[in-house]
């Protein structure tokens, strides 16, 4: 385990240079990190056996919450446009996942579907309010007060996120540990048995629905600051896609895992499109696929797996 | 007089016009450890379902220490104190047994207490207590899913003890595993329920462990009750013997 947290702990000291190692990838990796809040959201149902074929609506609603505060209120600050993104995206997801939680299997995947769905015709439809198939504009915001040029801003923007990655990991592995995190694992493995043990399984998935919608919300609103633009596209099925993929190749065996799977992702899809313009989706494609031929775990599967036979190693060294 | 532990009034219910329970009525005392037996599909899982709240009657009403429960959930009749064990083991099968016992330990909280870890060292304690009473001990950490029958269903049962009930369900707790380890899962059983001076109800097929540790055997046929006594009467009535103890 100490090798594992020793790897992680090298891998994040990596990303906090890219602004000065490598400056083409902060904008990537800040989209990257956005979507791995989404992409761990999906994971956490996924441990419930839920797909949810509809997440990237929360992502979308946290991306036009974050808009609309800038544009209507006139309160700019970064970080209260998180907090309130997070917030309101969880009332939507505690709200639409008090229906949504009942189902399992296909049931659930489709009605996600649908309802994303239906929240993308909105955001198309409704021009006065979302500015249509033209999306919204995102003023670049203020931090704790200061006004920054828009690089200025970027740059504190992937600083915030990869803080914000750290937190939720951390956060998240607690939860992984807690009585209620093996309770959503359990309802996958024996719902029957949970219930007999006195707990309300649809509460367990309640939670675990409003926890992944915040988590996808503030990806949202990272992404609307970042990138100073939202779209319905966010909401469109494809993005719910993309993120069940994320999640699934990254690993749902530890929060690391859709955080490592949407870098994957991201470096992988922004180097394709540079080596080989009209090809980048064979390239993306042939990779996902070696991925999930060969690493069944997911890429978390490949890191813990390093990480054992490193500490297999040493054990081995020491008592020889 | 105190009230029965637990009294079915009335109950029916029927499948495609066959009757599961047919105004059935019947008393557990506090304490007892009552015994039902009856052919294969005669209503037993049928009155324990019942009982838990799995389905509901179509009339009548069980009552727990006087309380009406009919028609609640599975959940909330668990958390006022009726635990259930399973003839196939229900267990989570990919994690270990102590992972098993730690969150039923953790489910009498209702496992909303937060961040804090399951494997805490209280619920750590209680855990390592229920295993060796159950003789789990050595199977501790195994996958609860990799164990063979007659450990799962100790372990079933073992999660069923971890709710403290005042009311144990057992069905059919030795069907499945070898005649030699039955009497020793039975006396596991008894040894754990005499420690914790419960009060239990088991279905069961086989007869010289109804006869050897049941206080009071019932004997169930067509959804009706057919007799019911103490073991070494009942299983000699001639009617048993022809419906049941023959078949049996």
């Amino acid at each position: 385990m100490k090798i594992l947290y020793a790897l992680f702990a090298a891998a994040f000291a990596a990303l906090a240079i890219v602004p000065f190692a490598a400056p083409w990838l902060q904008f990537v990796l800040t989209i990257a990190i956005a979507k791995g809040f989404a992409a761990v959201g999906v994971a956490l149902l996924l441990r419930a056996g839920l797909i949810s074929i509809g997440h990237a609506m929360f992502y979308a609603a946290g991306a036009y919450t974050a808009a609309f505060i800038v544009l209507r209120s006139g309160i700019s600050d970064l970080f209260v446009l998180l907090i309130a993104s997070t917030l309101v995206t969880a009332v939507i997801g505690a709200l639409v996942g008090a229906y949504l939680v009942r189902y399992r299997a296909i049931f659930f995947a489709m009605l996600n579907l649908a309802v994303s769905m239906v929240f993308f015709a909105l955001l198309s439809k409704l021009y006065g309010i979302t500015g249509g198939t033209d999306g919204l504009r995102v003023p670049v915001p203020t931090v704790l007060g200061m006004t920054l040029t828009k690089a200025g801003f970027d740059i504190v923007l992937f600083y915030v996120a990869l803080a914000l990655m750290a937190i939720i990991a951390g956060l998240g592995v607690q939860f992984l540990k807690s009585p209620l995190g093996h309770a959503v694992g359990a309802i996958h493995t024996n719902e029957v048995r949970l219930e007999y043990l006195g707990v309300s399984a649809w509460s367990v998935l309640l939670i675990a629905y409003t926890i992944s919608a915040a988590l996808a919300g503030l990806g949202g609103a990272i992404a609307a600051v970042s990138i100073g633009h939202v779209l319905p596209d966010y909401a469109y099925w494809t993005e719910s896609g993309h993120l069940v993929l994320t999640a699934v190749l990254g690993g749902i065996g530890g929060v690391a895992g859709p955080f490592i799977g949407s870098i994957f992702l991201e470096i992988v899809h922004t180097v394709a499109v540079g080596v080989a313009h009209n090809a980048w989706n064979l390239i993306m494609g042939a990779t996902l696929l070696l991925v999930i031929f060969f690493l069944p775990q997911g890429l978390y599967g490949l890191v813990t797996k390093s990480a054992d036979k490193t500490s297999s190693a040493k054990l081995g060294e020491n008592k020889s | 007089m105190s009230q029965p532990l637990l009294k079915a009034e009335s109950l029916t219910i029927a499948f495609a016009g066959i009757k599961a329970a047919d105004n059935v009525s019947l008393e557990i005392e506090k304490g007892e450890f009552l015994a039902i037996i009856g052919p294969n599909g005669s209503g037993k899982t049928t009155f324990l379902n019942l009982c838990t709240g799995y389905i509901r009657p179509v009339s009548g009403e069980v009552y727990l220490e006087g309380e009406p429960i009919t028609g609640w959930a599975p959940r909330r009749i668990a958390r006022q104190g009726i635990a259930r064990a399973f003839q196939i083991p229900q267990l989570f099968t990919d994690q270990t047994v102590r992972s098993n016992l730690l969150l039923a330990i953790a489910s009498r909280q209702g496992v909303w207490d937060g961040l804090k870890p399951l494997a805490r060292r209280r619920y750590q304690e209680e855990a390592d207590e229920l295993l060796e009473l159950l003789g789990l001990s050595a199977h501790a950490d195994a996958i609860a899913g990799t164990l063979p029958e007659g450990l799962r269903k100790l372990a079933d049962i073992t999660l069923a003890l971890a709710l403290k009930p005042r009311l144990l369900l057992l069905d059919e707790p030795t069907s499945g595993v070898s005649a030699l380890e039955r009497f020793s899962i039975m006396e596991t059983l008894m040894n754990a329920m005499r420690t914790k001076g419960l009060t239990a109800l088991f279905v069961e097929h086989d007869m010289e462990i109804v006869e050897r540790y049941a206080d009071r055997v019932l004997v169930w046929n067509s959804g009706s009750i057919l007799a019911q006594g103490k073991p070494a009467e009942v299983l000699q009535d001639p009617r048993v013997v022809e419906t049941v103890v023959g078949v049996a």
